[in-house]
């Protein structure tokens, strides 16, 4: 599977180009570029479009609630290139809001309204940002780690 | 002239067509369909919340209710992740047992998606036929895990108990009888001239625009572009068997019930090989009992019947995980929907969520 993974020539070259803002973290499989948010959207274009990369399919997207913080997970792969990398963003909890990938890769969609649902964060830019499997009243977004379950009890 | 205007109508979430609990909310013209919408969330489980309050290995049985018709590749995806996250290498014996029991369960995925695109546009018969045949395959997994639909038979470390010696032969007798089971469903089914000319040239999408909005699987095979898993990124043992990967031209409905007809012919050559090359030996490796995975995470994705499974696990060194995230393919080639539906005749919806094959246990998870 280690084949798989982006060649470290690359992961060195991405780092030269968005120093400081992008840094190279874990090691094997768990290998991963951490970017600042504020340039999420131009380091992951070039991701998509340069020859060397061409991570032109987003296999998969998704958050994580580290309490402090939220860690965005984009996984991406180049179907020609065949490699993959994986790509993280941290925002703060209190602020929640990320710039919404739904330009680049139209299949973010559903899976940036499915974190907006479950994790509450907020994605700038999408086209119609609302539930996707919860009621649209639903109160809170379970899968926060502060969330706290309170079954109605039943009567009779 | 006079003025018309459009209306909404409901298909669902209680229709024998989206195949679950799937609600499409239509805007119509007249027959011609504006926008197709699908709501999702009725079957919603929270299965992600769940697993934080699993162990790992109590979480195998929640992966046989995402897509509980091919349980096995759902144990399969979310045991290899552990695995990778554990570094643990799997005795021979075991990784073709899976192989095996994959490729089966693909072929009985497959069987439904026939049987269902056959009665969605009338040919009960047809119905009838697939899901017989599955029978045949439901039993092989009864003998070796005592269950015909959620199996939990592949572990982490490998896969429960071996097969009994009569699976062996009983697979081998379906594997002979499965050319003329093939050949009875394209006399009956692809040599029909209602449902070809029912599926042939609707619902079309071009590859390119099906990569952008995610499609995976058979339903991306069928629009021309070669992307499987077992051959793109081989997982497990998938490198060692010779198989092709079948593509459609068009994209349309008639390709993605070819491509998918195909797969079955191809997965039975799998398990033919593999049961040709299974070695004797333990089926499972020395697993700890209580499992502690390092700290860190992990994302790993295998072709499923439906499309591109994956499973990203965060893992914080406790005996739960910390986060855990399915990429079910369902759920995500839905987005195709809207786009496929737009104009064509609300009789076609039915044929075009049929080949898309959307299952709603994986959908909303």
């Amino acid at each position: 599977m280690s084949k798989q993974r982006l060649k470290s020539e690359l992961f060195q070259a991405l780092q030269e180009r968005y120093a400081p803002d992008l840094q190279l973290i874990g090691e094997d499989f768990q290998q991963a570029v951490l970017i600042e948010p504020g340039r999420l959207l131009e380091v992951l274009a070039y991701l998509k479009a340069d020859a060397a990369y061409q991570l032109n399919h987003l296999s998969n997207l998704t958050a994580v609630d580290y309490k402090d913080y939220y860690e965005m997970v984009y996984h991406l792969y180049s179907l020609p290139l065949k490699q993959s990398l994986t790509v993280k963003l941290r925002c703060d909890a209190s602020l929640a809001q990320v710039p919404s990938v739904t330009g680049l890769w139209p299949s973010a969609d559903f899976q940036e309204r499915e974190v907006y649902d479950l994790m509450g964060i907020t994605f700038t830019g999408h086209p119609q940002l609302r539930r996707i499997l919860l009621p649209d009243d639903f109160p809170d977004h379970p899968l926060r780690k502060s969330y706290e379950f309170n079954p109605v009890e039943e009567k009779g | 002239m006079p003025k018309t205007q459009t209306y909404t109508l409901n298909m669902g979430p209680q229709h024998p067509s989206t195949h679950g609990v799937l609600q499409v909310v239509m805007e119509l013209d007249g027959e011609r369909v504006v926008q197709a919408i699908p709501q999702m969330g009725y079957l919603h489980r929270g299965i992600e919340k769940l697993a934080e309050s699993r162990t790992y290995a109590q979480f195998i049985p929640y992966t046989d209710r995402l897509d509980y018709v091919s349980s096995m590749g759902n144990n399969l995806g979310y045991c290899q992740t552990i695995e990778k996250l554990l570094e643990l290498d799997i005795p021979e014996r075991a990784e073709y047992l899976r192989v095996i029991m994959a490729e089966l369960n693909r072929i009985a995925s497959h069987l439904i998606f026939m049987s269902s695109v056959a009665i969605d546009l009338g040919a009960t018969t047809g119905m009838m036929f697939g899901f017989r045949d599955r029978e045949r395959i439901l039993d092989l997994f009864d003998m070796a895990c005592g269950a015909r639909l959620t199996y939990s038979y592949i572990r982490i470390g490998g896969v429960r108990e071996d097969v009994p010696p009569e699976f062996m032969a009983a697979t081998r007798q379906f594997l002979a009888d499965f050319p003329e089971m093939l050949a009875e469903y394209h006399e009956l089914l692809t040599g029909n001239e209602i449902l070809y000319h029912r599926l042939r040239g609707s619902g079309v999408i071009s590859g390119p625009r099906a990569l952008e909005i995610g499609l995976t699987g058979a339903s991306l095979r069928a629009s021309g572009v070669d992307y499987d898993i077992r051959k793109a990124e081989p997982y497990g043992i998938y490198d060692r068997f010779d198989f092709c990967v079948p593509l459609g031209q068009t994209g349309d409905n008639w390709d993605r019930y070819r491509v998918r007809m195909e797969e079955m012919k191809e997965s039975a050559g799998i398990v033919t090989q593999a049961l040709d090359a299974l070695p004797d030996g333990p089926v499972m490796a020395k697993v700890p009992k209580v499992l502690k995975p390092p700290p860190g995470d992990v994302y790993h994705r295998i072709e499923n019947p439906r499309g591109e499974l994956g499973f990203y696990v965060v893992s914080d060194g406790s005996v739960k995980p910390y986060r855990l995230h399915v990429r079910r393919p369902s759920f995500i080639n839905l987005q195709a929907l809207n786009e496929i539906c737009q104009g064509l005749l609300i009789a076609d919806v039915v044929a075009v969520l049929a080949t898309l094959d959307p299952l709603m246990g994986e959908v909303d998870c």
